[in-house]
């Protein structure tokens, strides 16, 4: 009995250590099989098509709502204290340095990221990459790498719209309805707002969310059992890991930065 | 299946509205101004105190900005803290004999240094220092005076009581 619970113990163990390997070694995979800048560069353009352009809707309509609401909120929080003046501040460092990254990169997962796993997913549950093996074509360099580049670079892309539809949503509600002074929300901003420790940090965010959003769904998609219970699965646990991950490594990465706030 | 040219359109499109948003973010939120160092000359100037002043505080004549504080150093031998600022060119010319202090913004703001100038007709240079400072007021300080004053009527402070000594 005891035995026996302590072999589970052990299987998990080499389980979870084999599937971290099996990631490593598709992430390595990707980085490092490029293809030649000719053949590739199309393909990662087609990527960065499927996972930044089409992301553009939701990011921009969820981007400006959620500007307006943390203004709407911050205003009247703020009216009490007679700082009003303060809305510019809050909405941008809230959204530069948080909530852009964050909420960015937890659409990136639901939109992008369920995509890129059903896809790869379905590709093998359908032979698609063994026959790619058969022709000699490496569906590591044709399908993984293209993605994981496209994906990368698009996570980036889409948190700065994101950033300034946010802030523009709050321009609209704290100027034009509330009635604020434009002069001194933009001002204001300007002053507490610094390039490097705000914008620049929070895109640095980005990157890593993006790269680690990405490698979960093509890990996920490419270790899939090939089957429809297991695309559903694989695009579940990409959703879900994924958005874990990107609010721990958000503490981490805040907490690294924070000295030069 | 779009073609490859229109996806290429589309991506270059998104690119362009990316830039376009970064750039907005430099320069309408964050109001960057300057990726280089801006012309302009360095001045010093030693502290007994500098309160809550950190780089990057503003440095004003006349409450107008006319650069920054870019690095704050403690003199090994005399224990005062030196402040180094950045005067930016377009202030026009700064009398040698002019005063630094160490005000604050509001009740409850940030330090600042506000220069006073004089009349001397030499004027300030790279590298030159600031003699005449006073240091920054700090509300703490002045309360924990003023309750020592109100508990020990008759006595005086320890600071007034100096220069009488001096004569003697």
């Amino acid at each position: 009995m005891i035995t026996h619970s302590i072999a589970a113990l052990g299987r998990l163990g080499i389980d979870i250590l084999r599937s971290q390997g099996k990631a490593g070694l598709l992430l390595y995979g990707a980085i490092f099989r490029v293809p030649s800048i000719r053949k590739g560069f199309p393909l990662v353009i087609q990527q960065i098509y499927a996972t930044g352009v089409l992301s553009l809707l939701i990011i921009i309509v969820s981007g400006l709502f959620i500007g307006m609401v943390v203004a709407l909120q911050g205003y009247h929080t703020l009216a009490k204290f007679g700082a009003s003046q303060q809305l510019g501040p809050l909405v941008a460092l809230s959204v530069v340095r948080e909530l852009g990254p964050v909420v960015t990169a937890l659409l990136f997962a639901g939109r992008a990221g369920s995509a890129l796993a059903a896809e790869i997913g379905l590709m093998k549950a359908t032979d698609q990459l063994s026959s790619m093996e058969m022709m000699a074509v490496d569906p590591l360099q044709r399908v993984i790498a293209p993605r994981f580049w496209g994906g990368s670079i698009s996570m980036p892309l889409l948190t700065i719209i994101f950033n300034i539809t946010a802030i523009y949503g709050a321009y609209l509600v704290g100027v034009k309805w509330l009635g604020l002074d434009a002069g001194a929300f933009w001002s204001n901003m300007q002053s507490a707002v610094d390039f490097h420790a705000d914008i620049l940090n929070g895109i640095y965010k980005s990157i890593v969310f993006g790269i680690v959003v990405t490698w979960i769904a093509l890990y996920q998609g490419y270790e899939a059992a090939p089957t429809s219970a297991g695309i559903a699965n694989a695009t579940t646990r990409t959703v879900v890991y994924s958005s874990l991950a990107v609010l721990g490594l958000d503490f981490v990465l805040t907490a690294m930065m924070i000295g030069g706030w | 299946m779009l073609s490859q040219r229109t996806i290429e359109t589309l991506v270059g499109l998104f690119l362009l509205a990316v830039i376009i948003s970064l750039i907005t973010l430099a320069f309408k939120v964050s109001g960057l101004t300057t990726f280089f160092n801006q012309e302009g000359y360095t001045v010093t100037a030693a502290f007994d105190d500098i309160g809550q002043l950190r780089t990057r505080g503003s440095v004003k004549i006349g409450g107008v900005t006319v650069g920054e504080v870019t690095n704050i150093a403690i003199d090994p031998a005399s224990y005062k803290a030196v402040v180094t600022m950045r005067i930016n060119a377009n202030t026009g010319d700064i009398p040698v004999d002019s005063s630094a202090s160490i005000l604050t913004a509001g009740l409850l703001g940030d330090n600042y240094i506000a220069i006073t100038p004089m009349y001397s007709k030499d004027f300030l240079k790279n590298g030159s220092m600031i003699e005449e400072t006073h240091s920054a007021m700090i509300l703490e300080k002045l309360i924990g005076q003023f309750l020592f004053s109100v508990s020990h009527p008759g006595e005086v402070s320890q600071n007034e009581k100096s220069p009488e000594k001096n004569p003697n």
